[in-house]
């Protein structure tokens, strides 16, 4: 157990195609950082454009091509496709490999005890499909047509009949598979390979959020597979699966056989894409939880209240899609089933932000860097579920469906929200990852920057959503009368998401310059509890030194008459 | 709080309804933020680390199962009470006095189609779709003679209800005039109904709400609400146009 598998093995082996978990994690979440690094970087563009519409976009307006940008204003089928891959990348490539390919991978296994996945092999290869899926999606920008451009949903008939869509198609059959590789990975790894004693009741919340989350990506990832593979036909072998008769595309008929319904493709992304959402957010929950208690040095309280409301959130995310489309001409019965389930789903998010925050009762709070972002995570994750509400409700979508509000909406779950959760992440497991602390200072110009920024760039899009303004308008809107009083604000968002970008360069200085100069940690600088923190820092292959036994639960801090404030799951009692 | 929350003007009969619905909605998301950060931020003042050295394993009795119920009640109280009557009324079948517009969405135009005096919709083919015949109206159907039809001008009398018959030639489109408070996706296939009763003269904008292509941005119809007798006025100076 102890000697290393591949004590001898090349450096190939060992840091590219490595099949242990702890490699394959640090390769998923340096891919996602980057990914994500990208989409923001379309978002940057984009923004210059609705701040200053059919303005020449200064210093890299030269660099997008003259088939893009000729003189270096952007062209609208050129900002299309910024608006579709910024979304695409955001949340297949960046979020959802960090939070479950990275910390997953890395983390899961550790704190259940394990010495690496149950599947090391299909590990690496859920890796490798991923990256060709996400190099394939980047490589859409460079061939003729450019990259999608039919937004991240790709709404047939125009999906089917714009130009990009094929190589999207594409990646996204292979990043479902590589999603699909992973889960059944994690379900096998959480029920087969936890070290003894340790039962269901003492995982870890990080672990439990982790399960429920592969039960997602195994359930609905499969239909917008199989949606893909379908629309894919439908652009390359003129099959009709979502074309209905009698197109007439810039006044020819399309020659098809038709017969199709465009809804049925609405039907199954939204099938995959709304429980997607909960793929974005359950791991973020379960970061906080572990940085929460860590920093509390207390108990999380009702651990259990917890662990059935993610259980019941992931069941209940499958029941909710259709609430993306009330204005399909959707009924009365219809409508009402999935408000119901909108509002219920609500409950379990209520109960988990609850017991997070009355965990921080009775505690001695210590505001480390990671225990900022899990804490900002609470509030900004507040607003990001209470203007769903307005949202859920059909009557009161009508107005606001497809506007700013939407983006809003969605961006303070995933940015503030899921975003601020991962880099609490990386922040309290990077020692654990490379045997060093990353540094406090720039950890904390990064949060306190991203955390205004981030609030300057949404909360106005709350007074623009509500005035009526449109999203993926490439104008911004210029055109209608009822956006004027609104456009100014196009202008500070802009200028926000720019100075946002600027305070992510302490993250990358902190973050590879900690790597050589920060402070070496032992194994537990935390001072934690659960099984991760029993490993050598950084873990070796095969990850403990003997196999771990739990004692106890994964939080027992301050507990009355012990010696230190932190009880480890893997300390013996002491008699 | 509506006047806060900024919603462009309302101008049919349904919206103030809707509006006191959203206005509601929002006063709950903000009592509870604030009430919720209010707290939030006094727990971490009280048990920062500098205050107090120790912790306490067994922290707080529970709120939890309380909040969760009063959630559930608030909730419920909004779906029974206003989501669902409101939105019954905006399926529900339109009154049927109403005046009734055709309008079919294409790359990137709203094509209006009015059945004329006769009430009837004359009958469209594709082969008849031309530059000068978007629709395709078949000028041989006996019913279609007095058809009036425009390009992305929409002209409906005020205090009336309007029957919209949705719908599109290419792609997906969505049909919105914010001040209406109506929106509805226009899909190719599907004739989708909506419906509304406009109560202010005056010139609006038909906003095209989903993504549809290059030109998405400036998808936009003119729409006038006119007083009966000059809705009247439009409709017999259109008739009486040679085509």
């Amino acid at each position: 157990m102890t000697a290393p598998v591949h004590g001898s093995a090349s450096f190939w082996r060992t840091y590219v195609f490595s099949q242990d978990h702890k490699v394959v994690g640090i390769q998923y979440a340096v891919t996602g950082l980057l990914f994500l690094l990208l989409g923001f970087t379309l978002m940057m563009i984009m923004r210059w454009q609705l701040a200053y519409p059919l303005r020449p976009i200064p210093i890299i307006g030269g660099w997008l091509g003259s088939a893009n940008a000729p003189g270096g204003i952007m062209l609208p089928e050129f900002y299309n496709q910024l608006g579709a891959m910024h979304g695409t990348i955001m949340v297949f490539l960046g979020v959802v490999p960090l939070a479950v390919g990275g910390f997953g991978n890395f983390v899961m296994p550790l704190q259940i005890g394990a010495s690496d996945m149950a599947f090391p092999k299909m590990n690496m290869a859920s890796y490798w499909v991923y990256l060709c899926g996400g190099l394939i999606m980047v490589a859409s920008f460079f061939v003729t047509g450019g990259a999608a451009q039919s937004g991240w949903t790709s709404y047939p008939p125009l999906a089917v009949i714009a130009p990009g869509q094929t190589l999207w198609l594409i990646g996204m059959v292979l990043l479902i598979t590589s999603s699909l590789l992973g889960s059944i990975n994690t379900i096998v790894t959480v029920v087969q390979l936890r070290a003894p004693g340790l039962t269901w009741m003492r995982l870890p919340f990080f672990v439990w959020a982790q399960f429920v989350t592969a039960f997602l990506l195994l359930l609905a990832f499969p239909p917008l597979e199989a949606a893909g593979a379908l629309q894919l036909m439908d652009r390359l072998a003129g099959t009709s699966f979502f074309m209905p008769s009698g197109l007439v595309v810039t006044g020819q008929p399309l020659p098809i056989s038709g017969g199709g319904n465009p809804l049925l493709w609405q039907h199954l992304f939204w099938f995959l894409a709304h429980p997607e959402v909960y793929v974005l957010i359950l791991p973020a929950m379960g970061i906080v939880a572990e940085v929460i208690a860590n920093n509390t040095r207390k108990p999380l309280w009702g651990y259990r209240a917890l662990v059935y409301a993610v259980g019941f959130l992931g069941f209940m995310s499958m029941t909710v899609w259709a609430h993306h489309m009330y204005m399909t001409g959707m009924g009365t019965t219809m409508s009402t089933f999935f408000q119901i389930t909108t509002m219920v789903i609500s409950i379990p998010s209520v109960v988990i932000l609850t017991v997070l925050m009355l965990s921080l009762w009775g505690g001695s709070i210590r505001f480390t860097t990671p225990m900022l972002f899990a804490l900002a995570f609470l509030p900004m994750f507040g607003l990001g579920g209470l203007t769903g509400l307005p949202l859920g409700l059909a009557p009161t979508d009508i107005p606001l469906h497809d506007t700013y509000y939407v983006i809003g909406h969605f961006h303070y779950v995933v940015a503030p929200g899921t975003i601020f959760a991962l880099f609490a992440g990386i922040y309290y497991w990077f020692p654990k990852a490379t045997g060093r602390m990353m540094h406090e200072g720039l950890g904390r110009i990064h949060f306190w920057g991203s955390l205004i920024c981030m609030n300057i760039v949404f909360m106005p899009m709350f007074i623009q959503g509500l005035g009526g303004m449109n999203r993926r308008l490439y104008d911004g809107g210029l055109q209608y009368a009822h956006n004027a009083p609104l456009l100014k604000w196009h202008v500070v968002i802009a200028m926000a998401a720019w100075t946002l970008g600027l305070f992510q360069l302490p993250f990358i200085a902190n973050f590879f310059g900690s790597l050589k100069w920060g402070t070496p940690v032992d194994r537990n600088p935390w001072h934690a509890t659960t099984l991760e923190w029993l490993a050598p820092s950084p873990p070796g292959h095969g990850n403990f030194q003997t196999i771990p036994t739990a004692y106890r639960g994964p939080y027992e801090y301050s507990v009355p008459g012990a010696a230190t404030d932190f009880t480890p799951q893997f300390e013996p009692d002491a008699q | 709080m509506l006047r806060m929350l900024g919603l462009p003007n309302p101008a049919s009969a349904h919206a103030n309804e809707l509006d006191a619905l959203m206005a509601m909605t929002h006063w709950l998301m903000a009592g509870m933020f604030v009430v919720w950060a209010a707290f939030f931020v006094a727990v971490l003042w009280r048990f920062r680390s500098g205050a107090r050295t120790k912790a306490d394993y067994h922290g707080t009795r529970g709120l939890a199962s309380t909040l969760a119920v009063c959630a559930v009640i608030v909730e419920a109280f909004l779906i029974i009470a206003h989501a669902y009557p409101v939105w019954a009324t905006r399926a529900a079948a339109p009154p049927s006095e109403a005046v009734v517009v055709r309008v079919v969405g294409e790359q990137f135009a709203w094509n209006v189609h009015y059945p004329g005096a006769d009430g009837f919709f004359g009958r469209t083919t594709l082969g008849l779709i031309d530059p000068d015949n978007p629709l395709g109206l078949d000028r041989r159907d006996p019913v279609a003679a007095d058809d009036i039809t425009t390009v992305n001008q929409l002209v409906l009398p005020v205090g009336r209800p309007v029957v919209i018959r949705l719908s599109s030639k290419d792609v997906i489109h969505s049909f919105a005039i914010p001040e209406m408070r109506v929106k509805h996706d226009a899909v190719p296939g599907i004739d989708g109904p909506l419906w509304f009763t406009p109560t202010r003269i005056g010139e609006y904008e038909v906003v095209c709400s989903q993504l549809c292509g290059l030109a998405h941005y400036r998808m936009r119809a003119a729409v006038s609400i006119k007083s009966p007798a000059d809705f009247q006025a439009f409709l017999t100076e259109e008739a009486s146009r040679p085509r």
